[in-house]
């Protein structure tokens, strides 16, 4: 069942680099990285890959498969045709460290700039209480793996560099979203959302929904959504009067602006 | 300093040009591995009022913890309320089969509610009971439904959890670094105590050295030993082998549990973790004649509260209170032998594995509900519809029992300034751990590990000092694989490895496969001294294997030395020349340490901790 595969790999590093020819022996039922591995333990052995769990389960070994990026380790061969050349290159958005790794510490400097979750006191049982149906919402967001393939394909970003001071990415965008569901959180991070993130300037073309390999509903359940709930606190007469005369600091859900 | 700060996320300088060319930093506290234990033992250490830091061979995120997919065992009582601790310690012991640590058990049942709760409190949701509670789900050799859940994806929201936590109050990580040495000092009664970390960073491969009285080893277990293994590459007993290296002992090293649930088929998702909801949810075992093979297996030990006849078993569902539990929930080691059985008397499935149907007995909907990631797993990578088809599945190398031995409260090991939580801490788990009981086991000893370390530190009047001979040497150790020239390629010897551990010490053993095996990691040990390995430092995978190879060798060897030398059948360590479980050998521990080259570890036996009075009453009877 095995055939000669033949792959372009992007070997270099932030000086710059090139695709490199190989022929790798394949066989039945493998993914595109077990191709590389094999590539790495017989004929180079310093390819550098990024990858930990190969079960689509940690996130990664996010990379571009013929410009489309894509998981490494759920991508199978069986989807290309064995004479096809698969061309694996790292993720664009990011600067690239070497061969397929990227450094994708802009999204840990994100990460950082986002006021975490602020719960009230317990109940009097010591137990906290939430309905199945209003977890679940928060749920699908945090199914997210963090590859990061949301912020590489985002245009946003993927090609102005310039964007990535203002703007926070898809993958955040989810985690404002499922912080503003969480039944129990006293934050109200809208502006923060609408400001320092950039909600903004997402104009919710939905490539980073297409993208994402848990299936996430980025745009319609956690960008389109949040973008609506910023427009409600901005135009609530009642908000706006409250804020301009001073008296009012918490929305109508009792929660707290940061 | 440099041009090239690199880590904007931590904070930290990547200096390449500090004195003698390696980087140094200070903290407190420093814990290795960023996974459950890690994380959990970094926010403990750091809200005690320590400088603390995590040092992480991958992103943050990224451990093992997120492979994790059933649930974490805690009595918390939200489905049965006559849950509680007592009878959570009853059943770690039982399933271990007695050689837990009866303290650790203790203080694990006792405390994991707590450490769930907290979970919650710092933004973790969990799937709800009707009542909005945590719900709480069946696993095997629980006696009551007790692993808080998300779907089957847990692990990814304990990870989640604590990462944001940790990010939250600012605790700095060290990503894609690999820590390589422990670095010591003679401490006041002579005895050699911590003072830091030596290791590279994945990116540069520049040099670092972190000091610090104290240090907290997090780094999970030894799977990446085994070919068919459900761990990812991190698993090569970093852990394990730094702290016998510092002079620490490791305790229970022949306990290796085989998961019974792999994934068979396609090849390259051999060992692939199927998680244990599967059966809690209603899966059940069939051989390729369609029968439900575990009736034939069930243990004298676990009679009593095993269902015999298939009615009742399938009754225990949706009537736990008057059916015993179907034999397909018993411990892992049982079923995961039971399966072998079956496999090896010629009733296997085409691919060499057994059938987990879960596609005749519930609907789509609810499989797809219960089970999101083992749907997907399935469809994505095996092209099985699990909701329509059944899985084949086998046993894999999941997890060690095995590991540092620790002091139960504190957490640490016979070197002063060394801790050991999680996977690479032993004595918690006995011969056997029980589904649930690793995620609650990272979180408890995690919490009490980042507490004492940090008191530890706030006592010291003077904190022990780094020697540059120690940083010359780790610097030159590290190097030696590029120095060699016409050796072996590292990823031969790790195949070569893993094969062996596989054949030789795998899940039936017996002393004269074990011998071999002892003969074979010898000659690798050997052949691992002139390994050779191309390219520069950046970002080199060959070389990083190269060093991780030394860790996996050490610790292979300590668990086939234990499993020769411990002549019964216990929990995850079963010999074909001495099948039955023996009283004497259930008083008795195996604790191995360097030998005085410091190339190979030695054996030694000591007394098992006798448990207090007011404990052995939950075992009268039983």
């Amino acid at each position: 069942m095995g055939y000669d595969l033949k792959m372009r790999v992007w070997r270099g590093d932030e000086s710059g680099g090139e695709l490199a020819d190989y022929t790798v022996e394949v066989s039945e039922g493998e993914v595109v990285l077990d191709a590389l591995h094999r590539l790495q333990a017989t004929q180079t052995g310093d390819l550098a890959i990024r990858w930990n769990c190969k079960a689509g389960k940690c996130g990664s070994c996010s990379a571009e498969i013929n410009g489309r990026p894509r998981l490494l380790c759920m991508t199978r061969l069986s989807d290309f045709e064995p004479t096809e050349t698969i061309t694996v290159t790292p993720m664009r958005t990011f600067p690239v460290i070497r061969d397929l790794v990227t450094d994708v510490s802009f999204n840990y400097r994100k990460a950082r700039q986002l006021p975490g979750v602020q719960l009230g006191p317990r109940d009097a049982d010591g137990k906290r209480r939430m309905a199945q149906i209003d977890v679940e919402r928060g749920q699908e967001f945090r199914k997210c793996i963090e590859c990061f393939l949301c912020q590489d394909v985002c245009h946003v970003v993927r090609d102005h560099e310039d964007n990535k001071e203002a703007f926070a990415g898809p993958r955040f965008f989810l985690r404002y979203a499922e912080l503003d569901m969480h039944p129990l959180d006293t934050h109200d991070r809208r502006e923060l959302a609408q400001g320092a993130a950039g909600l903004g300037l997402c104009n919710i073309t939905k490539c980073c929904t297409e993208v994402c390999p848990e299936g996430i509903h980025i745009t319609d359940n956690a960008i389109i959504p949040m973008k609506e709930r910023v427009v409600d606190k901005k135009y609530d007469p009642l908000v706006w009067l409250g804020n301009k005369i001073g008296i009012r600091n918490k929305d109508a859900n009792g929660r707290t602006e940061v | 300093m440099s041009e090239s700060s690199r880590h904007p996320m931590t904070g930290n300088e990547m200096s390449y040009y500090a004195e003698g060319g390696i980087e140094r930093h200070q903290y407190d506290v420093v814990v290795v591995g960023a996974g459950g234990a890690g994380l959990r033992a970094a926010i403990a250490a750091h809200e005690a009022g320590a400088s603390t830091a995590i040092v992480c061979k991958s992103l943050l995120g990224k451990a093992h913890t997120v492979m994790a997919e059933g649930g974490i065992a805690a009595a918390m009582g939200n489905r049965w309320p006559e849950d509680n601790w007592e009878v959570h310690f009853r059943d770690t012991m039982r399933g271990g089969k007695m050689l837990n640590h009866w303290r650790m058990a203790q203080l694990h049942a006792q405390e994991a509610p707590e450490r769930v709760m907290e979970l919650e409190d710092w933004g973790a949701l969990f799937d709800r009971t009707e009542d909005g509670l945590i719900s709480q789900r069946d696993f095997g050799g629980h006696k009551y439904a007790r692993l808080a859940h998300v779907g089957d994806r847990t692990g990814l929201e304990m990870i989640r959890t604590l990462q944001q936590r940790a990010v939250q109050i600012g605790i700095d990580v060290f990503m894609e670094c690999t820590v390589t040495e422990l670095l010591q000092s003679p401490g006041a009664d002579g005895a050699d105590v911590i003072a830091g970390v030596f290791g590279y960073w994945r990116e540069t491969g520049r040099f670092v050295t972190i000091e610090s009285p104290a240090v907290i080893l997090a780094t999970g277990g030894i799977g990446k030993s085994f070919k068919v293994t459900s761990n990812s590459w991190e698993y090569t007993g970093d852990g394990h082998a730094l702290a016998l290296r510092a002079g620490a002992s490791l305790i229970n090293m022949e306990f290796v549990q085989f998961h019974p649930t792999g994934m068979v088929w396609p090849p390259s998702v051999k060992g692939l973790l199927v998680t244990e909801s599967v059966r809690g949810d209603g899966g059940v075992l069939k051989n390729s004649e369609g029968e439900r093979f575990m009736f034939d297996y069930i243990p004298e030990f676990f009679k009593a509260e095993t269902a015999d006849t298939v009615e009742e078993a399938d009754a225990w569902y949706e009537d736990k209170k008057n059916n015993r539990r179907p034999p397909e929930l018993l411990p892992r080691d049982e079923v995961a032998r039971a399966i072998n059985s079956e496999i090896k008397a010629g009733r296997g499935s085409p691919h060499g594995g057994i059938y987990l149907d879960i596609a005749s007995r519930r609907d789509a909907d609810f499989i797809r509900k219960r089970l999101p990631s083992m749907y997907h797993q399935f469809k994505e990578l095996a092209d099985v519809d699990i909701t329509q088809e059944p899985m084949e599945i086998g046993p894999t190398c999941h997890y060690v029992m095995g590991g540092i031995e620790v002091d139960p409260d504190t957490e640490l090991s016979s070197v002063t300034g060394l801790y050991a939580v999680g996977e690479c801490s032993g004595g918690m788990h006995g011969s056997n751990r029980l589904g649930g009981n690793s995620l609650s086991d990272l979180l408890v000893f995690g919490r009490r590990a980042g507490e004492s370390a940090a008191a530890y530190v706030a006592g010291l009047a003077q904190r022990p000092a780094v020697s540059e001979e120690s940083v010359r040497a780790g610097g030159w150790s590290a190097l030696a694989p590029f120095q060699a020239e016409g050796g072996d390629n590292p990823y031969t010897i790790q195949q070569e490895l893993q094969q062996a551990m596989n054949d030789l010490v795998g899940i039936i053993r017996t002393a004269s496969e074990l011998e071999d095996a002892l003969v074979r990691i010898e000659e690798l040990k050997e052949r691992a001294k002139g390994m050779t390995v191309e390219g520069h430092r950046q970002y080199n995978p060959g070389w990083h294997l190269a060093l991780d190879l030394r860790n996996m060798l050490l610790v292979s060897e300590s668990i086939a030395k234990a499993a020769l030398a411990r002549q019964e059948s216990r929990g995850g360590h079963t010999r074909d020349d001495f099948p039955k479980t023996s009283p004497e050998w259930g008083t008795r521990n195996l604790v191995v340490r360097l030998d005085e080259h410091g190339t190979g570890v030695t054996l030694q036996e000591q007394p098992l901790p006798e448990m207090p009075a007011e404990l052995k009453k939950y075992f009268e009877g039983a």
